[in-house]
Formats: structure tokens, C-alpha cells, sequence
């Protein structure tokens, strides 16, 4: 059924979809709306679920590691200070292999306080172990959160889902939901092979020492490298039952493109325009979108961008000492392979600060204006008259 | 309380790696007979996160989830929550925690189970200092104590925080006070405990030879020396106002308790004889409260 929402409520609506049993969360700005609407669903009966209204996301992120470890499939969603504030448990989370799901709504971290978008609060959370999905769409965060779960469940590691501040938490757009009924073939009940009973008895999680420790971080990494598979597998049956698909990347008029633009997020939509008035105009570019950051999609980069002479990275993040994450990401996966292409790497946009059609248009130019970077990393649109100031 | 029965059934092994004559382990022994084998414990970082062992080994035979230090109270409440959504409304589901993990980095999350009402049991063995790694100061930590952090002579210069108090002002349903000395008690209390529902929090007084600078045999002693000295009386408390107090028990001075410990070993008259008058301040307030609200039903 289509209905106008907010990518806020996106969320909730695909929570009651999955049939989620325990929801715990923490209010912060601009997560709001989803734990209102949570709220909501619980309180009127259309949604079966605990909801723990907790003291702090902490708390939240602890309460349904507690509710996973029973058995229970469990969601919380934070943003931003809430997300740094959850980060000792997310590695908790992953350690203790228990598939919940996380919506984080993308803003800047302070001070100064800032509640607009950047992604510098999900991204460094990189190395926890917890997957990674970038939403572009409202339609996109419904149908992720069905496939956070499916993809979490199968390779019992967390899933973070993440989406722009206001550019989608508090934007309306058209979304097609369905209900349990409609999702339950997709996403059936969770069923873990071990969880907390007294019909069972058994310590997780005890101290133990280097003869074991080191097997159990290796088999979170493979099977954070198989959820690569598993995630195009989600998304291909996910097309099959509900005829949508996203890619763990997509490619968009790349056929033929000397110079490929990589974006993430709201981001990507703008460039999509950009790049067909550039398109139009002779100019043979294209766009890759990213949308599955943790595990890392290296072979889908290689394959889209081996052969090209320039890629340009955006990103909505900074970081400091290095530069863009994406770009470091995109340029060690080309690294070694024999790909020597070129990358421009690009900040724009932090804090919120608009990434319109023309912020691209001037990240295509630069990159098209030499053979070579002339700078490591290139700072879009940064006023002069602010940095006067800060400096005085 | 003298008719009670305990449960022959053990649900702790040997073989656990405690420190001799601890009085946490103790604790577990005797809450388990009453608690029973259809419990789940959640565990954040404290001595017992070591005592039961390595792994693939474990020295209870109950499930036990180990979490991080400050969220015994709030992985509990998800615990207790996955479990009712699994159709299980009788697991009892207990945070085991130390006087750390309750009264300093598990403050927070163990009051916001507390004001949510969560139906779990907290239990705080009080070992009065952070002895898993290695004897540093808690606020647990009785005025004038050493500790590897309060070094002489920068000994503990304040007293002991009041988590009664602060546990009473949640209005939760029912607190009690236990130690190691009285088994009989501190079982009937975590079986009255586990009948009621909602929020319940136990604080059992277990001696800490290793931190305490004492002899593992006297532990029991300690334990019972603290309850006689009235340092750390026996009561009860339910709704955040009824009080019973065990007060049929022979007064002992403080200074029998202080002076077998290693950690008040620099302790002078004076200071014993303020603590002495101290307690008395605090023992004649929990006894006005009883009078004032006293516990009507037996439990």
C-alpha cells in the first residue's frame, strides 16, 4: 500500500513489518519520530513488542543485546552523540553475535552541537564489526530494514542502517509498505541456535585467553566477508517477492564513462540530475552509489572502476588526519590490483551544508581540469570570510 | 526464618577460581539454592566474571550472560523482555553485580530499571572496593580503608555512599539487606525475593580477604561482626517505605570489626570512636523509619 511518509516512519513501519519483539531506544533529534511511531504501534495493538524506555542509548543498545541473547529479534535507533554513546556496545554486539538492527540517522557530532547531517557518526563506528547500509530513499530505508534483518540473522552479526538528518528522516515521500503478513515469507521468525534458557544452561561470553580468542575474531571476519553474498542474495530475493532491488552498490549510466563519481546517502540523488545534464552536454560520466559500506564491497569497486582514467569521491564525513572515509575506502581497494587510476578526493556537505547540483558540477570540473589531483584532499565551498574570522 | 529449609540441591560447582575464604562466592552458593535453577543471570564485569571460569568452563549451573560493566541492570531488563516475547513468564532473571557495578558505573542503568519497575532481581555483593583489579577505591569503600588507591596517607576520606537510600527513593518493590553470616536469612530473602514481581534489589555483604587485608578463615566472622556492629544492618524494605530491621541480634562495638582488618590497620581511637557514634546516628534513623512505616505483612 502507498503512503506518504517520512523516512523516520519508514523505519517504523518496516520494524512492524519484521515482526520485531523488543524495541529499546533513547530520544534524540532527529530520531524522534521513529520511537514516537514505535511507541504508537505498540500502544495501539498493531505491533506486538516490548518497548524498554530506557535511561540512555547505552542502556538501549545493552537492553537489546539482552532481548537478541534470549532469542528475541530486537531494533533500536539512535543518531549522531547516541550512536558514540552506544559504540562500547555495538562492539558487544558483534562480539556476542546477536543480529540486531540499528537505524542511525546520519548528523554531524559536536560540539559545536549540530543537529543537521554528516556521517562522521556512523563512520566511525567503521571497525566495530557491525554492517553497514546507506539508504538514499524513504522507499530504500523500508525495505532495508527487512533486509538488515534477513542479512543480520543469516551471518548473526548486527546491522546498521543508516539515513541523511531531514534530507530523508523528516522528508515525506511516497513509500510502498507492506505488512508481517506480506513479510513474513521473506523475513520468517527469528530462530537462533542458541540463546539464554534454563533448559539449556551455558555461559556466553566468559574470559578467555589467547588460545581461542584469536579463532573467534577470525570467524567474524569471514563471516562479515560472506555477508557480501548474503546481502546480494537478500536483494535479488527481495526483487523476486516485492520487485524492488538496490544493489550492495549501484551503477548508474556508467556505460561508457571515463570518469566516475562515487557518492552515498541523499547525495547520490542530486548527482543522478548532475550527472545527466553532464551526460546531455557529451560529457561521458557516471556514478557509482554506495550503499553497502561494512563489510566493504571491494570486488563490486574493482569491477566498476577498474579500466576508468578518473574517479571522484565525495564525502559527507571528514577524516581528520587523513581525509574523505569513502575515498580512503574506494583507493585501498583499487590498490594492488594494477588499477592506478586517478582519485579526487572531495569533502562537501558537513554539518548539513547543502550538496547542491552546482557543489557537483564544480567537483566535476576540478577533476576533469587536470590528469592528475593537485591536492590530497579537496574542500568544497569553504568560505574565506569564516576562516578569517576563526583565526583572528 | 529458623524453620526454613535449604535446598540440599547445589547449582554451584567446585572448581571456580575465587580467592580463598571470598565471600562472593559464598553469596552465590546460598542465592542460587533459593533462586533456583530456573534462573538466567546477567554479569557485568566484576570478581565473578573470573570466579566462574574460562572458557568452555563454568562453575553454575544456570545460563549466564556476561555484559559490560555498567549494563547489569539494562541488559537484564532486555533479558527479562526477550524472554516474555518468547512465551517464558517464569525464568527468573537476576543481575549479579559488585558493589562497582551497582554503586559507581552501574548507577545509572540500574536506576532507570529501577524507576521502569523491571520485573529482574539486582544483586549487589558488596566487596567494598574494586577487588578484581586489584583493590582500588569504590564508593562502596568505608571511610579511613586503604586501598591500592588510597595509600596511606591518603586513605579513604569519605564515607561510604548510601545505596539503601537511594534504592528506597525508586519506590521499587521490595530491598534487602543479606550477608554470608546469616545463610538462613540471606536465603529466605532471595526466596521472597523471586515471589514478588518487578523490580528487587539484594545487597549482600561479602568480605574480601584479599582487599580486606584479613584472614580467609574469619570471613564469615566479618561478615557477621559488620551485622553486629550494625555497620550493615539486616532489613528489609518494600514499596520504598515499609521497614523491618533485625534488631534481636547482640551490639558489638566497631572497634572488634576494625581491628581485624588489614586495610584500618592505621586507624587511631578517635577515628573508631566517630565511626562508633556515627553507625549509632544511622542505626537510631532506621529505627525511627521503622516505627514511623513499619512492615505489616510477614514475607
Amino acid at each position: 500500500m502507498k503512503k506518504v511518509m517520512e523516512g523516520n516512519h519508514a523505519i517504523s513501519y518496516g520494524v512492524q513489518a519484521s515482526e520485531v519483539q523488543v524495541i529499546s531506544a533513547y530520544p534524540i533529534t532527529p530520531q524522534t519520530q521513529i520511537v514516537e511511531r514505535l511507541s504508537e504501534l505498540c500502544a495501539g495493538g498493531e505491533l506486538d513488542a516490548k518497548f524498554i524506555k530506557v535511561e540512555s542509548e547505552h542502556s538501549a543498545m545493552a537492553a537489546v543485546i539482552g532481548a537478541s541473547a534470549a532469542g528475541a529479534r530486537a531494533f533500536t535507533a539512535t543518531s549522531s552523540q547516541g550512536l558514540l554513546l552506544m559504540h562500547e556496545m555495538l562492539h558487544w554486539a558483534v562480539g556476542a553475535r546477536l543480529p540486531v538492527v540499528l537505524a542511525n540517522v546520519n548528523r554531524a557530532v559536536g560540539p559545536p552541537w549540530n543537529i543537521w547531517t554528516d556521517q562522521n557518526d556512523s563512520l566511525s563506528q567503521r571497525d566495530t564489526g557491525m554492517l553497514q547500509l546507506y539508504c538514499e530513499s524513504n522507499q530504500e530505508v523500508f525495505d532495508t530494514v527487512l533486509q538488515a534483518y534477513r542479512i543480520g540473522e543469516k551471518v548473526m552479526l548486527p546491522v546498521m542502517l543508516v539515513l541523511d538528518a531531514f534530507f530523508l528522516s523528516h522528508t515525506s515521500e511516497i513509500v510502498d509498505v507492506f505488512g508481517p503478513d506480506e513479510a513474513r515469507e521473506y523475513l520468517p521468525p527469528y530462530r537462533p541456535a542458541e540463546s539464554l534458557s534454563p533448559e539449556s544452561p551455558k555461559a556466553f561470553g566468559n574470559l578467555t585467553g589467547p588460545d581461542n580468542y584469536y579463532e573467534l575474531r577470525y570467524s567474524i571476519f569471514n563471516d562479515m566477508q560472506r555477508a557480501i553474498d548474503v546481502a546480494k542474495e537478500a536483494d535479488d530475493e527481495f526483487e523476486r517477492l516485492f520487485g524492488r532491488r538496490y544493489g550492495i552498490v549501484e551503477e548508474y549510466r556508467t556505460d561508457g564513462a571515463d570518469t566516475i563519481l562515487v557518492t552515498s546517502g541523499t547525495v547520490t540523488s542530486t548527482a543522478r540530475e548532475v550527472v545527466d545534464e553532464l551526460r546531455d552536454a557529451g560529457r561521458a560520466v557516471g556514478l557509482l552509489k554506495m550503499r553497502l559500506f561494512r563489510p566493504f564491497p571491494t570486488h563490486e569497486v574493482r569491477r566498476v572502476l577498474g579500466g576508468r582514467r578518473k574517479v571522484a569521491v565525495i564525502d559527507r564525513n571528514i577524516g581528520f588526519g587523513v581525509g574523505g572515509i569513502f575515498a580512503q575506502e574506494i583507493k585501498s581497494a583499487l590498490w594492488g590490483v594494477g588499477e592506478h587510476l586517478p582519485l579526487f578526493s572531495f569533502i562537501a556537505g558537513i554539518g548539513g551544508r547543502d550538496v547542491t547540483p552546482d557543489v557537483i558540477k564544480e567537483i566535476m570540473d576540478i577533476t576533469d581540469s587536470s590528469e592528475m589531483p593537485t591536492e590530497e584532499v579537496y574542500w568544497i565551498g569553504v568560505k574565506d570570510e569564516q576562516l578569517s574570522y576563526l583565526t583572528k | 526464618m529458623s524453620n526454613y529449609h535449604i535446598s540440599q540441591n547445589e547449582l554451584m560447582t567446585s572448581g571456580h577460581l575465587a580467592c580463598q575464604g571470598c565471600g562472593a562466592t559464598q553469596a552465590m552458593r546460598f542465592a542460587l539454592k533459593a533462586l533456583g535453577s530456573r534462573t538466567v543471570m546477567v554479569m557485568p564485569a566484576c570478581c565473578w566474571s573470573v570466579i566462574d571460569g574460562p572458557f568452555p568452563h563454568t562453575a553454575v549451573q544456570i545460563p549466564i550472560f556476561h555484559t559490560a560493566f555498567e549494563t547489569a541492570a539494562s541488559t537484564a531488563s532486555g533479558v527479562k523482555a526477550g524472554l516474555q516475547m518468547r512465551g517464558d513468564h517464569e525464568t527468573t532473571v537476576v543481575a549479579w553485580a559488585g558493589d562497582g557495578g551497582t554503586f559507581d558505573i552501574g548507577l545509572q542503568a540500574l536506576s532507570g530499571a529501577a524507576e521502569r519497575n523491571e520485573d529482574i532481581i539486582f544483586v549487589c555483593y558488596d566487596n567494598e572496593a574494586y577487588m578484581n583489579t586489584g583493590v582500588q577505591r569504590s564508593s562502596a569503600t568505608p571511610l579511613g580503608a586503604w586501598t591500592t588507591t588510597t595509600p596511606y596517607p591518603h586513605l579513604k576520606s569519605r564515607p561510604k555512599k548510601r545505596m539503601l537510600d537511594i534504592l528506597v527513593a525508586h519506590g521499587i518493590p521490595y530491598i534487602a539487606t543479606a550477608s554470608v553470616a546469616y545463610p538462613d536469612d540471606l536465603v529466605q530473602k532471595f526466596y521472597t525475593a523471586r515471589k514478588i514481581s518487578g523490580m528487587r534489589f539484594i545487597h549482600v555483604f561479602a568480605p574480601c580477604p584479599t582487599g580486606w587485608k584479613s584472614p580467609p578463615e574469619i570471613t564469615v566472622e566479618l561478615a557477621r561482626l559488620a551485622v553486629e556492629t550494625r555497620l550493615f544492618p539486616l532489613l528489609e524494605v518494600t514499596d520504598g517505605k515499609y521497614y523491618r530491621v533485625w534488631k534481636d541480634l547482640p551490639k558489638r562495638p566497631v572497634r572488634d570489626y576494625i581491628k581485624l582488618q588489614g586495610r584500618f590497620s592505621r586507624m587511631g581511637d578517635e577515628e573508631i570512636d566517630r565511626i562508633e557514634q556515627e553507625v549509632e546516628e544511622r542505626w537510631q534513623e532506621l529505627l525511627q523509619r521503622e516505627t514511623l512505616r513499619e512492615m505489616k505483612t510477614s514475607s
